[in-house]
């Protein structure tokens, strides 16, 4: 991109200026945040006395003269800070990606996890107590909900679904045993290996279990983070991620079993039984709830025609209510959310605006961007506030003892799995998934969250885990990218499905389940097509609203399609540019052909006859719709009615017959000629018609984006 | 069985068919029992109506389409006729197209190709679209498909848009029809090998 290029070099100075603008910033909040923290930990200290000591004297000095400039930070502190905070993400965010070539060499976490650090150092180094800020309900309760949403309203069903049996093996067998091979050879080392005295020889089995069980889950926010710039193929990212997303089951029976057994302190056999039943009731129990507030959902999206603008609320509330309600029971509550926005979001698609739809897409990106960074942020800062306990042993053990395991695991359970799978997995495909299995923020938490009394090494958990967590986001993190070029892992094809496509695996799917019936297999295909009937017969009718539910995938699918390329239209093409204020009828006698528009000049115009052009204009009078009046009063509760809903179907039909007469058009050459005005005239009704009516209605969308 | 034996597969035609097809000897008695299962009449071939008896092809908007496509062709003087019956042979010979392709049939010789690569398969699905067999899918071949797939709700002239529209994309040489080849080309991002791929139960 040459023009790129010309201006670097001033850009080039406004992105210092920018930086350094942004150091600024980061040094004066940071201050802050230290000036505030202190006043809240410290309210012994002279400092926070002499300032309550000024508050008290301005309340009592009624003498004094009315002040003008007041300070009271105490009122706005809180949110003031959970501001600055945000803040500080989002300006990191931007300033890495105006540095040259820094995002491209290392990942996005690791720079995040790393001013995380500086942030901790810095208040430190200034005497102030650090915050504790990575508090276990602010992550579980604010921080991951959004993150897990997005992945869960964007996940791509059809491969999610295809390889379902793979990802759950690896998620529950794969975390099972990860979990105890690390536990259980870990509680070896500490008796075996260290002198009875020592601090490691006290820990129990118990303790060491579930240690193992925290550390062993790989998680969705680092393999989000890491695998989203990575772009490998749709295969292995389905994979590694749905085995993140699905473990969270796993993590929770394990982490409540082992925490109660601690603190009993006794295992029975019918305690472990209780367990494994627990994990079935926590999966589907999840899988449920988020199954009914999805239902919820689309069907209250159904009547949301008439306020458009609340739309993307529900889809949001709904979501984070089964959230909350799955961890309510002590459900899986990641689960819950997944398949919430799963669910839903086919039949609130078919519901809702185009605006809402776009709004809901850019506020989840926005919120899971956000919240992504602040996890790695406090991360870097909670890293530096520990309490840390650092033990050679236990630490180096760990590692390797993680890294071990997992590969172990992938390897031994791909030797199973492709025994019952038509694509199998290469050892390329193996070494990738083994390479992605990242342990973050959600381990960290978990160990947060032990109970100082039933765990008197929660300091050595605490380090151990945050070695791990820097040590898999580090070092594979930023070794991962390269690794796929050199291995040349087959990456993500970019291309957009086109309708071929769609029409063919379409047929293909009625084919094989055609042919399944045939062998009296029930395989895939057969119950894939039984839900889909029962989909389209009842389920569809209940929860879309009018017309929309008798729409064929085919037909939505071709409507997307049209849509967008409309939009390169007027996004490209759209040289004629008509006033913005539409006029509320238009009246084809009285356009004038304009001088400053102009004919397609790449077209040839050919020659009319008198019987073909009034036949044109009244194809053209009786087809195209009155631009309609826009501008109704505004009112802060209702959006302008959106031109899309009533005028979609029609506006393609007529799209058709715009093409079709163009076509009639282009091929009538051979009769008698009238005069180059009526022609070029001719032609621009057509252009003027087809442009005012695209682009005033697609103007506004595009001004939305 | 009933009193009417029914005819049990002899060891060399397992041989045979195994040569053939590639598939295992479970998976060839398997099929064999349903083979028998569906043959009402008990001679030893499926009509068309064993086939049609089976419920969920009824309501299958391909039916008719894959059912013709296990009778064999057969040629008197000139007019592709297809036959009435198709025994054992025949049907696994079709059903053959659908088995997973192997590791170690891979990279074998192309003029030697096994029922089951992915040329093979692409030429079956081809084959259900292009009835007239010229070897292109005329727009309205695949007009016809549409519809079938799409239902009755929905007007001719959004149909024919959406096959014009189908045709233009794929078509590469411009006779607006689309040829075998394209045909491959375009669907050479979808993963043929486990699209049409069904995994027979050892």
């Amino acid at each position: 991109m040459p023009s790129r290029t010309v201006s670097h070099g001033a850009s080039g100075r406004l992105r210092g200026l920018f930086l350094v603008m942004v150091l600024v910033f980061l040094e004066g909040s940071v201050f802050t945040v230290a000036v505030a923290s202190s006043d809240q930990h410290s309210p012994i200290t002279a400092h926070s006395g002499s300032h309550k000591a000024t508050d008290h004297g301005s309340h009592n000095n009624t003498g004094k003269a009315f002040p003008v400039l007041d300070l009271n930070y105490e009122n706005v502190r809180v949110p003031f800070e959970i501001s600055l905070w945000v803040l500080l993400a989002s300006l990191m965010k931007l300033g890495f990606h105006l540095v040259p070539h820094l995002s491209n060499i290392v990942p996005e976490s690791c720079l995040l996890i790393v001013v995380g650090l500086l942030v901790g150092g810095i208040i430190r180094g200034t005497g102030e107590t650090v915050p504790p800020v990575l508090d276990s309900k602010l992550f579980f309760y604010i921080l991951l909900p959004p993150i897990i949403l997005d992945a869960g309203y964007f996940l791509p069903i059809r491969p999610f679904m295809e390889n379902l049996g793979t990802i759950l093996i690896f998620a529950v067998v794969g975390t099972l045993w990860n979990a105890f091979f690390v536990g259980g050879l870990l509680y070896g080392v500490c008796q075996i290996g260290t002198e009875s005295s020592s601090i490691l020889s006290r820990i129990g089995l118990l303790q060491c279990l579930l240690f193992g069980s925290i550390i062993s889950a790989v998680d969705p926010v680092a393999v989000l983070a890491v695998f989203e710039e990575i772009h490998i193929n749709e295969l292995l990212h389905i994979l590694v991620f749905g085995e993140s997303l699905l473990n969270d089951a796993v993590t929770v029976v394990l982490y409540h079993l082992f925490e109660e057994f601690s603190g009993i302190g006794s295992v029975t056999l019918l305690k472990g039984f209780l367990g494994v039943i627990s994990f079935f009731v926590v999966a589907l129990g999840g899988v449920l709830v988020g199954v009914l507030y999805g239902i919820l959902a689309a069907f209250t999206s159904r009547f949301t025609s008439h306020t458009r603008v609340i739309e993307p609320l529900f889809v949001f509330l709904y979501s984070y209510m089964a959230y909350l309600s799955a961890e309510i029971f002590h459900l899986s509550g990641i689960m819950a959310l997944i398949a919430c926005g799963a669910v839903m979001r086919p039949y609130v698609e078919a519901n809702i605006s185009h605006k809402s739809h776009t709004t809901i897409k850019y506020f989840l990106k926005m919120w899971s961007s956000v919240s992504e960074t602040l996890i790695f942020i406090f991360l870097g800062v909670a890293t530096v506030a520990g309490p840390h306990d650092w033990n050679w042993t236990f630490v180096t053990v760990t590692v390797i003892l993680c890294l071990v395991a997992r590969v172990i695991g992938v390897v031994g359970l791909t030797f199973i799995i492709n025994k019952f799978r038509i694509v199998k997995l290469t050892t390329k495909d193996q070494f990738i998934i083994a390479y992605g299995g990242l342990r973050g923020a959600i381990a960290f938490s978990l160990g947060f969250l032990l109970n100082k009394e039933h765990f008197p090494e929660r300091e050595i958990f605490l380090t151990a885990i945050i070695t791990v967590i820097f040590f898999t986001v580090f070092v594979q993190g930023m070794t991962i990218k390269p690794l796929v070029e050199l291995l040349a892992v087959k990456k993500k094809q970019e291309a957009k499905r086109s309708i071929n496509e769609e029409i063919h695996t379409q047929f293909l799917d009625h084919l094989l389940t055609g042919i399944e019936d045939i062998c009296g297999h029930y395989g895939h295909h057969h119950w894939k097509d039984k839900l889909n009937r029962f989909n389209k017969k009842y389920v569809k009718k209940c929860l879309i609203a009018g017309e929309r539910s008798k729409e064929p995938q085919l037909i939505a699918f071709y409507h997307k399609m049209e849509m967008k390329q409309a939009i390169q239209l007027v996004e490209s093409g759209g040289g004629i540019k008509m006033p913005s204020a539409v006029p509320s009828t238009v009246s084809m006698q009285n356009i004038q052909p304009r001088p400053s528009t102009k004919p397609a000049p790449e077209r040839a115009i050919p020659q009319l006859s008198k019987n073909k052009e009034e036949e044109i204009r009244k194809i053209l009078r009786t087809n195209l719709q009155r631009t309609r009046q826009r501008l109704r009063s505004y009112n802060r509760h209702t959006l302008v009615a959106d031109p899309y809903e009533d005028g979609l179907s029609d506006l393609f039909l007529k799209k058709q017959k715009m093409f079709q007469i163009e076509k009639k058009v282009s091929f009538n050459k051979t009769d008698n000629t009238l005069t180059k005005n009526s022609t070029i005239y001719t032609y621009i009704y057509i252009h003027t018609y087809i442009h005012t009516y695209i682009h005033t209605y697609i103007h506004t969308y595009i001004s939305h984006l | 069985m009933g009193s009417r034996a029914s005819r049990l597969l002899r060891e060399e035609e397992i041989e045979e068919i195994k040569k053939e097809t590639g598939f295992s000897h479970s998976q060839i008695t398997r099929l064999y029992s349903r083979f028998t299962s569906l043959d009402k009449g008990e001679n030893g071939t499926l009509s068309r109506e064993d086939f049609q008896r089976i419920p969920e092809l009824a309501i299958n908007p391909l039916g008719d389409r894959i059912i013709n496509a296990f009778f064999p062709e057969g040629y008197f003087v000139l007019v592709i006729f297809r036959e009435d019956q198709v025994n054992f042979r025949g049907f696994m010979r079709t059903l053959a197209h659908f088995r997973p392709i192997e590791d170690n049939e891979k990279n074998k010789n192309p003029a030697t190709e096994p029922l089951n690569s992915r040329t093979n398969k692409l030429l079956f699905a081809f084959r259900l679209y292009d009835l007239d067999r010229d070897d292109k899918i005329s727009r309205d071949e695949l007009l016809q498909v549409l519809r079938m797939m799409v239902g009755v709700n929905i007007s001719d002239e959004q149909l024919g848009s959406i096959a014009d529209r189908t045709i233009q994309e794929a078509d590469t040489n411009g006779d607006s029809c689309i040829s075998f080849n394209e045909f491959i080309k375009v669907l050479e991002k979808v993963d043929v090998e486990q699209k049409m791929s069904i995994r027979f139960l050892h």
